[in-house]
């Protein structure tokens, strides 16, 4: 401990040095990466299977955005907070590959329907009736490449192009032998499965480095959320991406890319948990206001304010959980009661200085996603507050637990707080419960469906509380305690670096996640920033084989 | 509402309109021979091993039979089952346990009763859940090895795998599953024709062809990425085998009527009438695509172990109430806590009676199978796993006694998944580890 201790120091010193050096030579901002020669941790390679979001919105880039991508992927695992680290570890069951089978068959129809295949297929076939394979090779070599996120080899384009003509031969129908082969294509493990590929080191034949197209998808899957596009697959090939010029040069053209929002979207539905929305439903009977459509909104509002906030403003990250900026939707407007007209998709609205909402925790989809289906719950809110926002993992109750204490037979109990209250007189209980009632009980004010109420059972709520001693008294304070916790930034930063290399952070990754929080916070926590400083860091595309979860084999998988 | 009633209706009328009773029809009794044990090629009607899961347990004092053998009484929990009673074992007082590891909530149960290990976190899954090695024995030669559904609308609802990390998806919406088994490649066993499609055909060539090429593909993968992609390349396989059966001529299967087309959508939500809706829906799916032999093994979920299951208007779910509910002082137990297990039992007995309702052969589909159910805890409030309650329905191709009441007198509940792979055709000398660990038969119920 002592000698790591004393490396940080030593790092954090280069650091600084170099971040003066750099600020004054590199303009509006930083490039981290510069600390060549300090150790950067390496994972091992890592395959991971690509989720919903990045589907369908490599399929959008592909094929256009008409095309309707099926929803409800298999779920995968939650590790530490993150869905994208479950993807990277999933096991693939068969039932997980047929539904891929499933989807890229509805894709390959839609693709080849009448009047999408005469734009999405670059050439007309001699012959509808049978094989073309001519024409055939031009649409499997375009689409094959952007799907595959590489050129495909020769004998793979003439293998698709033979198969694709023998079955339109037996079908009499030239886009239909392609659409089995495009079916085929959106089922193989070479577009479900992102697997790092490696090579070796030019004259360094010990050492192994991602390769060009390896390093594109990386960069593509968390710049963009999204596969690399036809830009960034030449200079993956063109060697550029392995040249640091060539890589600042790609950083920056995604980093100012409208499709670098999708990563942002991406991410926070992601870290705060959103995947949850897929099965909420609200008692209609106790919130009738919160309606299917509402719930959409609800998550939908919260991605818009963040992204706006992040992207649009360049705002300061800890600003969303107390920006008085966001956007309102009809659906929406009967939880706020804030009047919109109907019809009306989502409108830039801010609440007044007399409302006790402000930033992310106060919004209905945070609120209501963190209650049970008919009454808000304290712990469940704290609980997601510690979890998801300071990277804090709550223990699960004890198996054990005596409940007589809680009962409350006739009543008595009127708000949240007094019931809470009987968890944090038995010691069992009282250590996870501080830790996350209070920060629970200060969003009271709103309902299991995030509405705003003043009292409970006819008592007044009330809100106050403090948050690892910083004291709040109503749910805007509450936004301004978790606004300045250190957890709230240095959350950010870990997960986003996990995110970023598809695996969990370690002991060892240390260093560089120190470093990134340094440079996040000299740069006004801009999420911007951090991402170009992540994405030109070594450890980003560091890989290493010597993992010992990892012995080198070259596989050739049958 | 008046939405989901419509796609019940329109789905029993597609079956009626189809006459369900088709059984009785003269020319397709020609299928089977005389008995009605076998078809007509001297196939016998294969046996069929599904699984039911409810979350959450029992009130002890009002579910279990104060009665062991035949003859047991159904106290108030269970009462909704007198119309199946014939047709199940019901099985108390059988023991699960952590052996020295931790008691993690609302999962050790379920995990020890469905493999036999004990996890130890709760990422943890031991080896393989029963019904899956009863899949792999006799789940080829049907399209689908295995039908996962759940009731729960939420697809991460399921209680079937095939190790850590590697839970079998359920399918949550009954139009999706409707698709799968009756969509465009389903072919009516019946139909005295049966020409290949040559569309099918060409599908499947390419689909060889290209797991072939990208198979042929070198790439330096740690161990557990080269596991996973092998996976992947068993999965692709599989679905080329599925593409195969659906180019040989299907055995005639006199019971399989295709069900009208199911389309709507269902609401998402955990109200327990939708719940049961979604239920009763998908099993009526389920109960057909067993009798077009589209699948021998399934699973079915009800409730989660944490059961979020609902009761509109009221505002604490079913789990949050199992812990905070006072048992009440003159009943003796959960008052509300026990409607949510009643309504748990009226599906169960919808389940069985399906299934026994549905002729087959000279019997009905449910004397062709053998259906495992149980929970997670026996007592939810207080996490209790010793006499979690488990049942099984149906004979199993007339293997099994029904009708029984069996206490295990604290011996260990995976003797009944022993006792059920063994019916099953599997040959396995023990199961499960350490002090979970069967060895012998629950020999009441064998005939």
């Amino acid at each position: 401990m002592k000698n790591r201790n004393s490396f940080k120091k030593r790092s954090a010193r280069i650091a600084v040095l170099l971040f003066g050096l750099v600020a004054l030579l590199g303009g509006g901002y930083l490039v981290l990466g510069l600390l060549e020669g300090e150790p950067v941790h390496a994972g091992p390679p890592t395959v991971k299977l690509i989720n919903q979001s990045q589907y369908a919105n490599t399929i959008a880039y592909v094929f256009g955005e008409d095309i309707s991508v099926p929803p409800q992927f298999p779920p995968v695992n939650r590790i530490d907070g993150l869905l994208a680290l479950g993807s990277a570890n999933t096991a693939i069951t068969p039932g997980v590959v047929e539904r891929f089978y499933r989807y890229g068959n509805q894709i390959a129809r839609q693709v080849m329907e009448p009047g999408r295949r005469e734009y999405l297929v670059p050439c007309n076939p001699a012959n509808a009736e049978g094989a073309d394979a001519q024409c055939a090779t031009l649409f499997i070599e375009q689409v094959g490449r952007l799907l595959y996120r590489r050129a495909l080899q020769e004998e793979e384009v003439s293998g698709y192009v033979t198969m694709a003509g023998s079955a339109a031969d037996t079908v009499n129908d030239f886009y239909l032998g392609l659409t089995y082969v495009l079916t085929a294509m959106l089922a193989s493990s070479e577009f479900v499965l992102i697997a790092d590929r490696l090579e070796d080191v030019p004259g360094k034949p010990e050492q192994h480095r991602l390769d060009g197209y390896s390093k594109a998808s990386r960069l593509s899957f968390f710049l963009w959320n999204s596969s690399p596009d036809e830009q960034l697959l030449e200079a993956a090939e063109s060697g550029e991406l392995h040249d640091r010029a060539g890589l600042e040069r790609q950083v920056e053209r995604m980093l100012s890319a409208p499709k670098y929002r999708e990563s942002i979207r991406g991410f926070f539905a992601d870290m705060l948990q959103f995947d949850e929305f897929e099965n909420l439903a609200k008692d209609s009977l106790i919130y009738p206001a919160y309606s299917p459509s509402a719930s959409e909104d609800a998550a939908e509002q919260i991605l818009r304010m963040i992204t706006h906030h992040l992207v649009d403003l360049r705002g300061d990250y800890r600003d969303i959980f107390t920006t008085r900026k966001t956007y309102m939707s009809n659906a929406l407007g009967a939880l706020y009661q804030v009047p919109v007209d109907p019809g009306v998709d989502f409108v830039p609205y801010e609440f007044p200085r007399s409302d006790s909402r402000a930033g992310l925790l106060s919004h209905v989809g945070f609120l209501s996603l963190h209650s049970h289906p008919g009454r808000s719950s304290p712990t469940v809110r704290g609980v997601g507050v510690r979890e998801s926002l300071l990277c804090q993992p709550v223990p699960l109750p004890p198996p054990n637990v005596d409940f007589s204490n809680f009962e409350d037979p006739a009543g008595e109990f009127k708000t949240a707080r007094e019931r809470l209250v009987r968890h944090s007189s038995d010691a069992a209980c009282a250590n996870c419960h501080m830790i996350t009632d209070p920060v629970g009980l200060g969003l009271e004010n709103f309902d299991g469906a995030g509405q705003f109420r003043t009292t409970e059972n006819g008592v007044v709520i009330d809100v106050s509380g403090e948050l690892d001693g910083i004291p709040f008294h109503d749910p805007a304070t509450l936004g301004e305690a978790v606004r300045n916790n250190p957890a709230t930034t240095a959350c950010l930063v870990e997960r986003m670096f996990a995110h970023s290399i598809n695996r969990q952070i370690q002991f060892e990754d240390r260093t560089v996640v120190e470093r990134l929080e340094k440079r996040f916070s000299k740069l006004g926590y801009r999420v911007p920033e951090l991402m170009r400083n992540i994405a030109l860091d070594e450890a980003f595309f560091a890989v290493s084989l010597e993992e010992e979860s990892a012995a080198e084999e070259i596989v050739s998988v049958h | 509402m008046a939405r989901k009633d419509m796609t019940r209706r329109r789905f029993l009328r597609g079956m009626m309109a189809g006459s369900a009773v088709t059984v009785g029809l003269p020319f397709l009794e020609i299928f089977l021979n005389a008995n009605g044990t076998a078809l007509a090629s001297g196939a016998p009607i294969p046996v069929r091993f599904g699984t039911w899961f409810w979350g959450l347990g029992m009130n002890k004092n009002i579910f279990v039979p104060k009665k062991t053998g035949k003859d047991f009484d159904l106290p108030e929990e269970i009462e909704s089952l007198a119309s199946i009673k014939q047709h199940i074992n019901l099985f108390t007082n059988f023991n699960a346990t952590t052996d020295g590891r931790p008691n993690l909530c609302h999962y050790t149960g379920w995990v020890v009763l469905r493999s036999g290990g004990v996890p130890l976190d709760r990422g943890d899954l031991p080896g393989q859940s029963v019904d899956v090695t009863i899949a792999d024995a006799i789940g080829r030669g049907t399209p689908f090895r295995a039908l996962d559904v759940t009731a729960t609308g939420d697809a991460r609802d399921t209680y079937s795998f095939r190790g850590r990390n590697a839970y079998n998806v359920p399918e949550v919406s009954p139009a999706k599953l409707y698709q799968n088994l009756f969509g465009p490649r389903f072919h009516d066993p019946n139909s005295g024709t049966f020409t290949p499609d040559p569309k099918i055909m060409a599908e499947k060539s390419v689909l060889s062809g290209v797991v072939e090429q990208t198979a042929s593909l070198s790439r330096s993968l740690g161990h557990e990425d080269k596991v996973r992609l092998d996976q992947y390349f068993t999965g692709l396989r599989d679905v080329e085998n599925q593409l195969a059966l659906y180019l040989e001529k299907p055995e005639p299967r006199p019971a399989c009527q295709k069900p009208g087309v199911i389309d709507e959508e269902f609401p998402s939500g955990v109200d327990s009438k939708l719940v049961a809706q979604r239920h009763e829906l998908m099993t009526q799916i389920l109960v057909m695509a067993l009798a077009c032999n589209q699948t021998k093994v399934f699973n079915m979920t009800y409730a989660n172990s944490f059961a979020n299951t609902v009761k509109a208007g009221y505002d604490k779910g079913h789990h949050t109430i199992t812990h905070e509910e006072i048992e009440d002082p003159v009943l003796g137990y959960q008052v509300m806590a026990s409607w949510f297990n009643r309504r748990a039992m009226e599906s169960w007995a919808y389940f069985v009676k399906q299934f026994a309702d549905f002729p087959e052969g000279d019997g009905s589909l449910l004397d062709n199978t053998l259906i495992y159910a149980h929970s997670d805890q026996n007592y939810a409030k207080i996490h209790s796993i010793d006499g979690i309650p488990m049942f099984t329905a149906g004979t199993a191709g007339g293997r099994l006694k029904t009708g029984l009441h069996v206490d295990g007198g604290l011996t260990p509940g995976t003797r009944l998944p022993f006792t059920l792979q063994r019916v099953m055709g599997i040959d396995v000398a023990s199961w499960g580890e350490g002090a979970n660990r069967a060895t012998t038969d629950i020999s009441e119920i064998l005939v």
